[in-house]
C-alpha cells in the first residue's frame, strides 16, 4: 500500500482504531531487534561519535527488516506498506532511541521524492534510499527556524540544464552525513507559497558547505548547510511544489508524533519501575499517593497522546481529508506529553535523575528537540484551528 | 442456557408479538404480559421472567420488539441493579415479591449506600441495623440517593456488627421507603437542581425476611449491585419506528420517562458541552483571539484524544485482545475534558460569565455548565479514587498502608 496521492482525495477506507495482527507481529519483531541492537550503552556510544550511527546496524535494519523503504511502494524497491506501519517503526524507534539516519532518509527524503518526484525521478532515486544504500535528507527550515514553507528564502534560479541554489538551510537532520540533499527553495522574486519547489543535489557538490551544529540532543544530529551557486535538479515541478512540501511536512509530523508517543511510553515505564523499586521512609515511593497520582495522570496522558499519533497515521493511511489537521493535532499533543513525561520521570527519580549516568536525560533531550522540531505545539495548534476553519 | 439459534428466536418472538402486542393496552398491563412471557428480559433465567438466552440473543429479541414499535419492560433508574442483586443473592420470596413489579414499572427503587461520613470509603457505612424480634431496626443517614422521593423500595447497606472488621460487619436489606421511620429530603446542589435526596432513618423497620444474603455478607452483595452500576442519566425512549402502530401506550411510556429524567436535565452540562465550543467561538468573535484559539485547540485536542482512546478500547475488545490501560481511563479523561470546557467557555464568554439563568448566554446553558462541571470529578468515584485504581490495578503500584483494620468499633471515622 502506498501513500495516497493528492489526486485520489476519496477516502480509501475507514479510519481504523486497532492494529491488525500482522502489524502487532511486525511491532514485536522490531522491538526485539531494537532491544538487542540499541540498548542505552549503544545509544551512548553512538551519540558521542561524529556520524552518530552504526553502519552495521543500519545495514541490518535495511536488509533484514526493510525499514528504510517500509512505506515506499514495491515498484520503487520498498516494502509497500503505508503510514500506519511507518508510525509503528517510529514509535519503536522513539521507545529505544536508536541512533540511525532513519528520520532523514526514510521519513523526510523518501516522502519528499514520493510526493514531488516525476515517475522517472522516483524510479531513479527511491530504490537506493529504500535499500539503505544511500542516505538522504530534506532541508526546509533556515536559520530563523521557521517551519512555515512560506518563510523559505533560499532561491533557485535557472542555470544551464538545472538550477543554482543560493541560501542557508539549518536544522537539517543528518545533514552532515547525507549523500543526497533535497532542498526546498523558491523561484527568484516570488513570495509566500508561490514559486516553491524541491531540488536535489549530491551533498558533495560544488557550492555546498556543511557544518554540523552543536545539538542539545546528541542522538539526533543536525547540520547547517550553505548553498552558494550549487547546481541542483528540480524534483517534480513548480506548480505542485508548495503542496508537495506541505504534504511531506505533514507526513513527517505524523512520524515524529508516533516517535514521541514511543519515547513518552519509555519515560512512563521507567518512572513506574523506579517508583516500585525505590524505598524511602520505609516504603516504596510508589505507595505514596503523591507519586501514584502523578503516574496515573501520566498514564492517561500517554494513552491520549498515543491515540492522537495512531489516529493521525490511520487517517493519513485512509486518505481521510482531515488528515493534515490531525497531523497538527497529534504533533501538539505528543510534544507536550513527551516533554511532561520526561520531566516527571526525572522528578520521580529525584537527584539521580539529574545525573549524566542515569539514562533519563537521553529521552529528555530527545523530547525537548522534538518539541520544537517541525514546529512547536503552539504553531501546530494554530495550524489546527486554520485547518478546521475556525 | 437455551440452545435456540438466532432464526428460531426471531421467529418465536415475532409470533408472540403478533399475538400479543397492542399499542392501546395500558402500559403496566402490557409490561406484565411481556414479563410473564420471558421476552422482556430474555437473558434472565426461565424460572424468573426470562428465557435463559445469552446476551447476543437478548439483543436480537430487543431488535424484534423495536421492529414492531413494542414498548419494553421498565429499565429506568436503579431498578435493574436491584433486580440483578435480587436474582443473584435474593431468596425466592424476594424474587416473587419484587421482580415482576420492577419490570412492569409499578415499583421504583433506590439505593441507600453513600453516607455523609462514607463517600469514597463506602464500606465505612455507620447506619446501623439491629435485630429486635422479627424486625431489623434501622437508624442513620444516607445521602446522594437518586429518586428516593418517589421510590417504593430501597437497597440498604447497614452495619450489623461493630466488632467485625469494616467489610465484614455489613448486611444488605430491602427496605420499604414509604414508612414513618424513613424521612426523605431533597438535597439541593450548588447548581440549584435537586437531583438527589438525603434520607434519615429513625427506628425504620425491615422485616427479618428482607435480609439479602447472610448477615455480614452485605459488602459482597453490594459488590454485585455496584458491578451493574451505570453512569449517566437514562435517556428518553427512542420514538417508535416509522410505519409501526402508535398507540396510547407510547404516550404513557414517554410521560414516565420524562418524569424520571426531569432531575437530570443538567447532566449534559456537567460534561462541559464540548459540542458548543466552536459555535460559541464564532458567535462571540473570540475565534479571532490568538490566545483563545490556542485554548480551544488544547481543549479540542484533549476531547478528541479522549474519544479516540475510548474507541481504541472498544476496537481492541472487539478483536478479542486483552484490555489495555486505555480501557480504565475514560472517567478521568472525562473529568479533564469537562474542566477544560468550563475554562474555555469562561474565556469565550468573558464578563457575561457573571450571569445566570436566562440572562446568561444560550438561555442559561453556559452558566449551568460553569456550576455543574465540578460534579463530574466526584460522582461515581472521585478523580483521586480513579487515580488510585489506575495506579494499583493498571500500573501495579503498591497499596498505601491501611489504618482501618481490626474491629470497626475502633476504626477512626467521621
Amino acid at each position: 500500500m502506498s501513500i495516497a496521492n493528492e489526486s485520489t482525495s476519496e477516502p480509501k477506507r475507514r479510519i481504523q482504531f486497532a492494529f491488525t495482527d500482522e502489524q502487532e507481529q511486525f511491532r514485536t519483531a522490531l522491538r526485539r531487534f531494537l532491544n538487542d541492537r540499541s540498548p542505552t550503552t549503544e545509544v551512548r556510544r553512538l551519540m558521542a561519535t561524529e556520524t552518530g550511527y552504526d553502519p552495521a546496524v543500519w545495514r541490518q535494519l535495511s536488509d533484514e527488516l526493510a525499514l528504510p523503504g517500509i512505506h515506499v511502494p514495491e515498484q520503487y524497491g520498498g516494502a509497500g506498506f503505508g503510514m500506519v506501519e511507518l508510525g509503528i517503526v517510529m514509535e519503536e524507534l522513539g521507545r529505544s532511541l536508536l541512533c540511525a539516519p532513519y528520520f532523514s532518509t526514510a521519513v523526510l527524503a523518501a516522502n519528499a521524492i514520493l510526493n514531488a518526484g516525476t515517475e522517472t525521478q522516483k524510479a531513479a532515486l527511491l530504490p537506493d534510499l529504500a535499500s539503505g544504500a544511500r542516505l538522504a535528507t530534506l532541508a526546509i527550515a533556515e536559520p530563523d527556524g521557521d517551519w512555515n514553507p512560506a518563510a523559505i528564502a533560499t532561491v533557485a534560479a535557472p542555470a544551464g540544464d538545472g538550477y543554482r541554489l543560493d541560501g542557508v538551510k539549518s536544522y537539517v537532520v543528518d545533514g552532515h552525513i547525507a549523500d543526497l540533499l533535497i532542498v526546498a527553495a523558491r523561484a527568484p522574486k516570488t513570495s509566500g507559497l508561490e514559486g516553491l519547489a524541491l531540488f536535489t543535489l549530491a551533498a558533495d557538490a560544488n557550492g555546498v558547505n556543511r557544518r554540523q551544529l552543536a545539538a542539545m540532543d546528541p542522538t539526533r544530529k543536525i547540520a547547517q548547510i550553505e548553498f552558494s551557486g550549487a547546481h541542483a535538479s528540480l524534483l517534480g515541478n513548480f506548480d505542485d511544489g508548495a503542496k508537495a512540501i506541505e504534504r511531506t511536512l505533514d507526513q513527517a509530523v505524523i512520524a515524529l508524533a508516533n516517535e514521541m508517543a514511543g519515547g513518552a511510553q519509555t519515560m512512563l515505564d521507567s518512572a513506574v519501575n523506579y517508583a516500585k523499586m525505590r524505598v524511602q521512609f520505609g516504603r516504596t515511593i510508589g505507595s505514596f499517593q503523591a507519586i501514584k497520582h502523578k503516574l496515573a495522570d501520566l498514564l492517561l496522558e500517554v494513552e491520549l497522546a498515543k491515540s492522537a499519533a495512531y489516529h493521525a497515521a490511520q487517517a493519513a493511511a485512509a486518505n481521510d481529508p482531515e488528515w493534515p489537521a490531525l497531523a497538527s493535532l497529534a504533533k501538539a499533543a505528543t510534544s507536550e506529553t513527551y516533554m511532561h513525561a520526561a520531566a516527571e520521570c526525572i522528578q520521580i527519580h529525584g537527584g539521580i535523575g539529574f545525573t549524566w549516568d542515569n539514562d533519563t536525560h537521553l529521552w529528555f533531550k530527545r523530547a525537548k528537540s522534538s518539541e520544537v522540531f517541525l514546529g512547536q505545539p503552539s504553531y501546530h495548534r494554530e495550524l489546527l484551528m486554520q485547518r478546521w476553519g475556525v | 442456557m437455551s440452545t435456540m439459534n438466532e432464526a428460531e428466536v426471531r421467529a418465536e418472538v415475532r409470533e408472540w408479538l403478533a399475538a400479543n402486542w397492542d399499542p392501546d393496552m395500558p402500559l403496566v398491563e402490557w409490561r406484565g404480559r411481556l414479563a410473564d412471557s420471558g421476552w422482556g428480559m430474555p437473558q434472565w433465567p426461565k424460572e424468573w421472567y426470562g428465557r435463559g438466552l445469552p446476551m447476543a440473543l437478548a439483543r436480537v429479541v430487543e431488535e424484534e420488539l423495536a421492529a414492531v414499535g413494542a414498548v419494553g419492560v421498565a429499565k429506568s433508574g436503579v431498578r435493574l441493579l436491584a433486580a440483578a442483586t435480587i436474582l443473584e443473592h435474593g431468596s425466592d420470596l424476594h424474587k416473587k415479591r419484587y421482580l415482576r413489579r420492577i419490570l412492569t414499572g409499578e415499583d421504583t427503587w433506590c439505593q441507600f449506600f453513600s453516607e455523609p461520613g462514607s463517600g469514597s470509603d463506602l464500606a465505612g457505612a455507620t447506619t446501623r441495623a439491629e435485630l429486635k424480634g422479627d424486625f431489623w431496626i434501622v437508624n442513620g443517614q444516607k445521602v446522594w440517593t437518586t429518586s428516593a422521593h418517589h421510590a417504593d423500595h430501597g437497597m440498604l447497606l447497614a452495619r450489623t456488627d461493630w466488632d467485625a472488621p469494616k467489610h465484614e460487619g455489613l448486611s444488605y436489606f430491602i427496605i420499604d421507603v414509604k414508612q414513618p421511620g424513613v424521612d426523605v429530603q431533597p438535597l439541593r446542589q450548588m447548581n440549584g437542581h435537586a437531583s438527589f435526596n438525603q434520607v434519615f432513618f429513625t427506628d425504620a423497620k425491615v422485616p427479618k425476611e428482607n435480609l439479602v444474603g447472610r448477615v455480614g455478607e452485605g459488602w459482597k452483595v453490594a459488590m454485585t449491585t455496584l458491578a451493574h452500576e451505570r453512569r449517566g442519566a437514562d435517556g428518553l425512549p427512542p420514538p417508535p419506528k416509522r410505519g409501526t402502530r402508535i398507540g396510547r401506550i407510547h404516550a404513557e411510556e414517554r410521560a414516565e420517562a420524562e418524569k424520571a429524567n426531569q432531575p437530570y436535565k443538567w447532566y449534559p452540562q456537567r460534561a462541559g458541552r464540548v459540542d458548543l465550543i466552536i459555535d460559541r467561538a464564532k458567535e462571540t468573535g473570540t475565534n479571532k483571539d490568538p490566545v483563545v484559539r490556542q485554548e480551544i485547540a488544547k481543549l479540542m485536542t484533549l476531547a478528541k484524544c479522549a474519544e479516540w482512546t475510548a474507541r481504541r478500547a472498544r476496537a481492541a475488545q472487539r478483536q478479542g485482545r486483552p484490555q489495555g490501560p486505555e480501557g480504565s481511563l475514560g472517567k478521568l479523561a472525562a473529568s479533564h475534558v469537562a474542566r477544560a470546557c468550563a475554562r474555555v467557555h469562561t474565556l469565550m464568554t468573558g464578563t457575561a460569565a457573571m450571569l445566570t439563568g436566562p440572562e446568561s448566554p444560550r438561555e442559561g446553558i453556559i452558566a449551568e455548565i460553569l456550576v455543574s462541571v465540578p460534579a463530574v470529578s466526584i460522582a461515581g468515584g472521585t478523580d483521586e479514587i480513579q487515580r488510585n485504581i489506575i495506579a494499583e490495578r493498571v500500573l501495579e503500584l503498591p497499596k498505601e498502608p491501611r489504618f482501618d483494620t481490626g474491629p470497626f468499633r475502633n476504626v477512626r471515622r467521621n
